[in-house]
């Protein structure tokens, strides 16, 4: 059992935990993530670590309530439990020493950004985050975010908040303005990294997606994970999850995550079980 | 007494009635049975059957107790050698090993060995576990890690022997394959819970949700004090062709396919939250007992039709001959001889066939197998639309790639020496599938036991 500490509404449907996890937390680096099961009829779902404190053994995740899980999750309290959390899975993002990298963050995929930048910032990388969503309540880090970047972009495409457009917008600017940019890491929706890896293509400009297939054991035991790169089938959970943006065959990943979606409406549809599902008492 | 050439019939479901639910398939004999088909030993001099099992269970002797009626004497014997009794009656392939021995067999049929092991052992389930004596605590720790039948048997035994002994296991159960992939309808999962139950009663602490290699290493094992490590982390990365299409939606790893079902119990969605995709005609590819626990599993799940995809002939198929008839029963079509070359799709993405190139057998092989050879401009489609690759499984490289010195082969397989389990790094012994590929339950348990007691012999030494 993993003791909820803390508990953050970000948006209304974007909540952030901090969870009791001593050894995940010894061990996460940027760019890894965990599986988390809150009952026992619960399934294994990942969840990237947006922050980690070895101190206080606490390792935060950020939870954007899309299916059944995520809703009950959402309801979960502080000092509630959850019931399974392995990790840290994954290999961790790659930190370079110098030079500048471009951080882009889509909706909740500002939550695992935020980690990659703020450890390129503190070994000295110039750091431009440019982050986005649909609209100013869905922005969400933006101050966290600011605090460990050279430069912050934001943006909402409704522009009811900051510049309106789309991330890409910003980047495509920041190219043709000939800024100099070694690297570019996109989180986001599959659309949003897509568009990314193919504003960059053109100008040969180094970019990385963190991937976020359907899982279930999350350690290379099932290959529920498969995504395609450079024509090659890997498994997201020990290979990736951050694969070469350039190579990723997005289109098939794009297919492969809606396998359930009707499985998910059926679930949603159903009377779950309500409250604080899973919020088992902690021992 | 009288040659009694057949075996007592052990009922099963009923395959119509079967094929609707996920309960276990074999019903296990009754007390009037059990002593019947005992009587059915010829209790010969050399117990040849003896030579077949790879732990050298006392077969005869234990069958002479069950025919007497003393089932706890019998169950006492067998768990002097064979320490998950209730599980090996049910998985073993005892046609290959004890009942391929035994003199019966010759002309009639061999003594139902495996299904008086389970008998006995469920009997005893039934009745009450009786502990083994542990030995005064030594105050020495050592860790296990992976909780299948290698895991577990290390960890069993060296707690009998006074360690105290902390298993680590990556998925929320522990069990390894017997948790999640044998089906439940073969190994019901309260008889393996019972089986951990018992290790945990022995004063074995059972930490699930830790993947060694990432949420601790090995090092930091040894820091926190752990003077010995077993690895018994199994076999668990499967195997794709390689074939075009096999990353449609509705092409499953039996794996992935096998642990929705069991472990996370998806043929009870959307009361469970895991769901599957089975469509209504499902092809799996193989014919291990992984193939056909897949293709009964679709079955349950509502596939109307149920292909074997095998690319040799039935005679060379290497699933339990128990499985096999059942399958056969459950109305399983078996497409043999026939190599899948590509999985077809529709615009969206989902698989709509298989398509398959027929073979024929040629030379012999290095395994004594005949070689399956491509008939040229064969080909053809099973319309299918969920592909199920049961192609084997090789050791999950996350342990190996995060401990420094860790000799493998090329394949993945740990090295050890053959008498002491032990690794290429001295304190680190390992055994079961992560040593052999995927093998069986039987033999991973004798592999957990040797290392038991090489650890033992080493912290001695220490
Ligand atoms: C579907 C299926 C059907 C089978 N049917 C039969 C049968 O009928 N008869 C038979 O004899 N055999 C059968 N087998 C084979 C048999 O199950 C295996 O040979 C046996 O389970 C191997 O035992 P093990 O302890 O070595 O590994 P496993 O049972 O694979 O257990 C390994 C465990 O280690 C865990 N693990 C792995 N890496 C780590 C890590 N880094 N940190 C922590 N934990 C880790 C895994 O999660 C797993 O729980 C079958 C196998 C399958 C898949
Ligand atoms: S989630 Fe199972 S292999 Fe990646």
């Amino acid at each position: 059992m993993y003791k909820i500490l803390s508990k953050r509404m970000l948006t209304p449907v974007t909540k952030l935990f901090e969870v009791e996890a001593p050894l995940v937390a010894q061990k996460a680096q940027p760019g890894q993530f965990v599986i988390v099961r809150i009952r026992p009829e619960g399934e294994r779902i990942p969840l990237t670590v947006a922050d980690f404190s070895p101190e206080r053994g606490a390792v935060t995740i950020i939870v954007q309530e899309v299916g059944k899980t995520t809703q009950m999750m959402g309801r979960l309290k502080e000092g509630d439990c959850i019931l399974d959390f392995l990790g840290p899975l994954g290999r961790p993002a790659e930190i370079r020493g110098s030079g500048s990298v471009v951080c882009v963050g889509g909706g909740f995929g500002v939550a695992p950004i935020f980690p990659i930048a703020r450890a390129l910032y503190r070994r000295g990388v110039s750091v431009t985050s440019i982050i986005g969503a649909r609209t100013r309540e869905l922005v969400i880090l933006e101050e966290e975010v600011k605090a460990v970047s050279h430069r912050l972009f934001v943006t909402t495409d409704d522009g009811s908040y900051a510049r309106r457009g789309l991330v890409t917008d910003v980047l495509q600017e920041l190219i043709e303005a000939k800024d100099p940019i070694d690297e570019v890491i996109a989180i986001g929706p599959m659309v949003m990294m897509r568009a990314v890896a193919e504003t960059t293509r053109p100008y040969g400009i180094k970019t990385f997606v963190s991937m976020d297939p359907i899982m279930v054991d999350g350690t290379g035991m099932c290959g529920a994970c498969r995504v395609e790169v450079g024509g090659k089938t890997r498994f997201a959970c020990v290979d990736g999850p951050i694969f070469d943006a350039h190579q990723v065959d997005f289109a098939l990943a794009q297919k492969r995550g809606k396998m359930y979606a009707a499985e998910q409406q059926r679930a949603m549809a159903e009377p779950g079980p309500c409250g604080g599902a899973g919020g088992s008492p902690c021992h | 007494m009288p040659l009694k050439p057949k075996r007592v019939v052990m009922p099963t479901q009923e395959p119509r009635e079967r094929i609707k639910n996920f309960n276990e398939v074999a019903l296990g004999f009754t007390e009037e049975m059990a002593k019947e088909e005992a009587s059915r030993c010829l209790k010969c001099k050399d117990a040849a059957c003896q030579q077949g099992c790879p732990v050298e269970v006392k077969i005869r002797d234990f069958i002479g107790l069950v025919a007497a009626g003393d089932f706890a004497g019998a169950i006492a014997l067998i768990k002097e050698t064979n320490s998950l009794p209730a599980i090996c009656g049910r998985v073993c392939p005892q046609e290959e090993q004890c009942e391929k021995y035994c003199l019966m067999g010759r002309k009639h049929e061999p003594v139902a060995i495996g299904r008086l092991e389970r008998f006995v052992a469920d009997w005893e389930l039934r009745h009450g576990v009786k502990l083994p004596a542990c030995a005064p605590p030594r105050g020495r720790k050592v860790a296990v890690v992976g909780s299948g039948p290698a895991g577990l048997t290390c960890a069993g035994d060296l707690a009998r022997l006074g360690y105290s002994v902390t298993v680590f296991e990556a998925l929320h159960a522990p069990g390894g394959v017997l948790i999640y992939g044998i089906p439940e309808f073969r190994l019901p999962k309260a008889v393996v819970m019972a089986e951990v139950d018992n290790i945990r009663r022995l004063g074995v602490e059972v930490v699930t949700n830790v993947a060694v290699g990432r949420t601790v290493t090995i090092e930091d094992l040894m820091k926190l004090g752990y003077e010995a490590v077993f690895l018994g982390t199994g076999a668990g990365l499967p195997k794709f062709m390689g074939i075009p299409g096999e990353n449609l939606c509705g092409v499953y790893s039996a794996n992935e396919f096998l642990t929705r079902t069991n472990l996370m119990k998806a043929y009870l969605f959307p009361q469970y939250d895991t769901p599957i995709k089975c469509g209504r005609r499902v092809a799996v590819v193989g014919g291990g007992n992984v193939a056909m626990d897949s293709v009964r599993c679709a079955l349950r799940l509502g596939a109307e039709e149920g292909h074997i995809v095998y690319r040799r002939s039935e005679q060379e198929m290497p699933a339990r001959a128990e499985e096999l008839a059942h399958a056969k029963h459950e109305g399983v079509i078996f497409d043999l001889l026939s190599n899948p070359v590509r999985v077809l799709g529709t615009d969206d993405g989902w698989v709509r066939g298989l398509e398959c190139l027929r073979m024929e057998l040629g030379e012999e092989d290095s395994s004594g197998r005949r070689r399956p050879v491509p008939i040229k401009g064969s080909e053809f489609v099973i319309e299918v639309d969920t592909v199920i690759m049961a192609l084997g499984t090789t050791p999950n490289p996350l342990l190996a790639r995060t401990t420094p010195g860790l000799n493998i082969t090329d394949w993945g397989g740990l090295i050890v020496d053959a008498e002491t389990g032990q690794t290429s790094r001295p304190g680190i012994f390992a055994g079961g599938d992560a040593v052999t590929g995927s093998a069986t339950v039987i033999l991973a348990m004798g592999a957990g036991k040797k290392a038991a007691a090489g650890i033992h012999r080493y912290l001695e030494g220490k």
